[in-house]
């Protein structure tokens, strides 16, 4: 993939020096990382890196201990998915957070719902547009009456998406997007991610799966421990090497080291 | 179910077609009025059980009398269970609601029989009495819920322990409000609430409502056609719409018709027609009850709490936070407030359900609603209601408490002893949800 990003200009987040412990475990430790429009930012690390972590302190679901968060140029404050969102930041989770028992529409504008003149939900409309972001999406998902837990997995994410995308978001956090996909699915949520991409969303993509890094991310970001090992474009490292920062997390050449690089005796 | 997502790519109402041709005659019937089948199988129940209990008891049970009392009796508790179904849906309990009930009909008793009047001066029959203990109960349930709801949801104090607290303080709140005394008379006009003669609206004005709910029930089936047909949503074919309005209809007219044939007792309209100096004709003067005020109050708050439940925001919010709490929260939805709502809704029925029960009974009584709230619960998880949140309905809660009540009054009718009447409902109770359980799992 090459990068045709231009990285210049006030990052559309900026998250710098960012701690949070629980208890005495400190799952994010000094961790600075940036997202520039309509480029996409992979998270790479082990379990428990705190790759999640960190991007829960984006999407609002825990408060950061120390640490600042820019958008656009402009420091945030961020403590609940509320005031995420009101900065144009969506999140598609790992457990896809979606209310089981209720439909597909109800899913895409829950917290967010159409009303009609009288103050009463405006079902109807909802399902309209539902009907429209999901035919964008996945042309053949039909079962719109139906709660999403009936749903199958490549459709739950397809309606955890849309979701996402359906208010305009101008950052995207997708937490292993793919991890519940087969292999068809997985490519549609890949071409999603270049057409948003297009549109001059940031995304940060959280991963396991290296290649699918390669494949859509223009920058990778590693984390071990808590601490970013270092960071760097997709096109100036090779798979290996990113292998080596998750695992070892020994810094290549091709990469910007962070304090979680391992400090090779000169 | 078919997987529609296998299927290529065709347009909803077509696809919606070819399926209808592989479903029985049964299946596109349902499919066709988009009747819940849970539904009809407690509708169906509920006849069984009348019918049963009719032939069992030689005709006493489907008689206009007995049915026009059971619809008074099931009133209070239909009312409670309402707000249940919220509050089991987000996934809590609340075991209070017969204390709540109880310490609010002593406040409103207190408060009319002696406070108003003594203290205050008030002249008794002023109708200010009625209208300050009324609101006096409604205020009191609402900031009951509001302590319980806030210790619930914001010192996250689990709400089984919060309500069982309850239980024993309400209980105990009421009878220390008198040290165990019965208030009694109450107000006259409060009492109107409790049904019988008086608290009746009679023949013609319940012919008027019947009409009138007939109307409101054809202008909702014509309005979601037309909202469908806005969206150009798939429409139900319309002898099913018309089936559907026929038949509820008929259920309305049929009830107004049952309750206008229960006549006032012979000493009433004695009584009646000397104070206002009619001649009783030969064969007794017929007088109709028609409905009973508080078989109105309890059908008025079963629509409104659908409609919160259905229309609203706040009720999207409910189902949402109970079929997933971590994804609503997620969503921006502020769960605690939405927890605590629910509660100050379920103290403010408990409110309305008092004001019935101890209108009925003409007096307040520390004793006033012992046992209720096992009664609502079961008629909220009879009603269809899962006690692992996310679903239920208010017209499932409240036929769910006809139920329950059907059976308690056939067996009084029927001679049974009342240890053995808490043996079958108890027994009742766990199967219904037993059958639950299996169509859940089959579905």
């Amino acid at each position: 993939m090459v990068d045709t990003t231009a990285r210049t200009g006030t990052p559309l987040i900026d998250m710098r020096n960012i701690s949070i412990a629980f208890g005495g475990i400190r799952a994010v430790d000094d961790a600075s990382i940036d997202l520039f429009p309509g480029e996409v930012v992979a998270l790479l690390g082990h379990n428990g890196a705190g790759k999640s972590t960190l991007i829960k302190i984006l999407s609002g679901a825990y408060k950061r201990d120390s640490g600042q968060i820019f958008v656009n140029g402009e420091e945030a404050s961020i403590s609940n998915p509320r005031d995420a969102k009101k900065y144009g930041i969506e999140t598609i989770y790992q457990t896809l957070a979606l209310a089981d028992n209720v439909d597909a529409a109800a899913n895409l504008f829950l917290g967010r719902e159409l009303m009609t003149g009288w103050g009463t939900l405006d079902d109807g409309a909802m399902e309209a547009e539902a009907r429209k972001v999901m035919g964008r999406l996945n042309p053949r998902f039909q079962r719109f009456k139906e709660p999403v837990v009936k749903l199958s997995g490549g459709q739950r994410q397809s309606v955890a998406i849309a979701r996402a995308i359906l208010f305009n978001a101008r950052i995207l956090i997708m937490d292993e997007p793919t991890a519940a996909l087969g292999p068809q699915e997985t490519a549609q949520v890949g071409e999603l991610v270049m057409q948003l991409k297009a549109d001059g969303i940031g995304i940060f993509l959280i991963s396991h799966d290296i290649h699918d890094v390669f494949e859509l991310a223009d920058r990778v970001c590693v984390m071990k421990n808590g601490q970013v090992v270092g960071t760097a474009r997709t096109s100036d490292v090779t798979q290996d090497e990113v292998l080596g920062m998750i695992i070892l997390g020994k810094c290549p050449p091709g990469a910007i080291p962070g304090p979680g690089a391992l400090k090779i005796a000169a | 179910m078919t997987d529609t997502a296998s299927n290529p790519p065709v347009a909803h109402t077509a696809e919606d077609r070819a399926r209808e041709s592989e479903l029985s005659a049964i299946g596109r019937f349902l499919k066709a009025t988009e009747l819940d089948i849970r539904m009809l199988g407690m509708v169906g129940a509920l006849l069984v059980i009348w019918v049963g209990i009719h032939i069992l008891s030689g005709g006493l049970f489907l008689t206009p009398r007995n049915l026009w009392n059971l619809s008074v009796q099931t009133s209070s508790v239909a009312i409670m269970a309402t707000g249940m179904v919220l509050v089991i849906v987000m996934r809590n309990i609340d075991l209070s609601v017969g204390s709540v009930e109880g310490v609010i009909g002593m406040v409103m008793g207190v408060a009319q029989a002696e406070f108003l009047i003594r203290v205050m001066g008030l002249q008794v029959g002023n109708p200010w009495i009625w209208i300050i203990a009324l609101a006096a109960g409604v205020v009191l349930g609402l900031m009951i819920g509001a302590l319980q709801g806030f210790i619930i949801a914001y010192l996250e104090v689990p709400a089984f322990i919060v309500t069982l607290g309850g239980l024993l303080i309400w209980r105990g709140m009421a009878w220390l409000m008198t040290s165990g005394r019965t208030v009694a008379p109450l107000d006259a006009t409060f009492q109107l609430m409790g049904g019988g003669p008086r608290g009746s609206i009679g023949a013609t004005a319940s012919w008027i409502v019947g009409v009138l709910a007939c109307a409101a029930v054809a202008f909702m089936l014509l309005n979601g056609r037309s909202q469908r047909k806005r969206f150009k949503f798939p429409l139900r074919p319309v002898w099913a719409e018309s089936l559907l309005g026929v038949v509820a209809c008929a259920a309305i007219l049929g009830a107004v018709w049952i309750a206008n044939s229960y006549p006032w007792p012979i000493g009433i309209v004695r009584q009646y027609a000397q104070r206002n100096g009619i001649t009783v004709p030969e064969g007794g003067l017929f007088i109709a009850h028609g409905i009973a005020i508080p078989v109105l109050i309890a059908v008025a708050v079963g629509i409104v709490m659908t409609f919160i439940t259905r229309r609203t925001r706040f009720g999207r919010y409910v189902f949402a936070i109970g079929g997933n709490p971590e994804a609503a929260e997620l969503a921006g939805i502020n769960t605690r407030w939405v927890t605590m709502k629910v509660f100050m809704i379920m103290g403010i029925l408990a409110a309305i359900s008092a004001a019935i029960a101890s209108a009925r009974l003409n007096a307040s009584t520390n004793a006033l609603g012992t046992l209720d709230e096992l009664l609502v619960i079961a008629a909220a998880v009879i009603g269809g209601t899962s006690l692992a949140g996310g679903s239920g309905t208010v017209l499932g809660a409240m036929l769910g408490a006809l139920l329950m009540q059907s059976l308690q009054s056939g067996m009084v009718l029927l001679g049974i002893d009342s240890p053995l009447q808490s043996v079958v409902v108890g027994a009742v109770l766990v199967i219904a949800v037993w059958l639950d359980t299996v169509y859940r799992k089959r579905v």
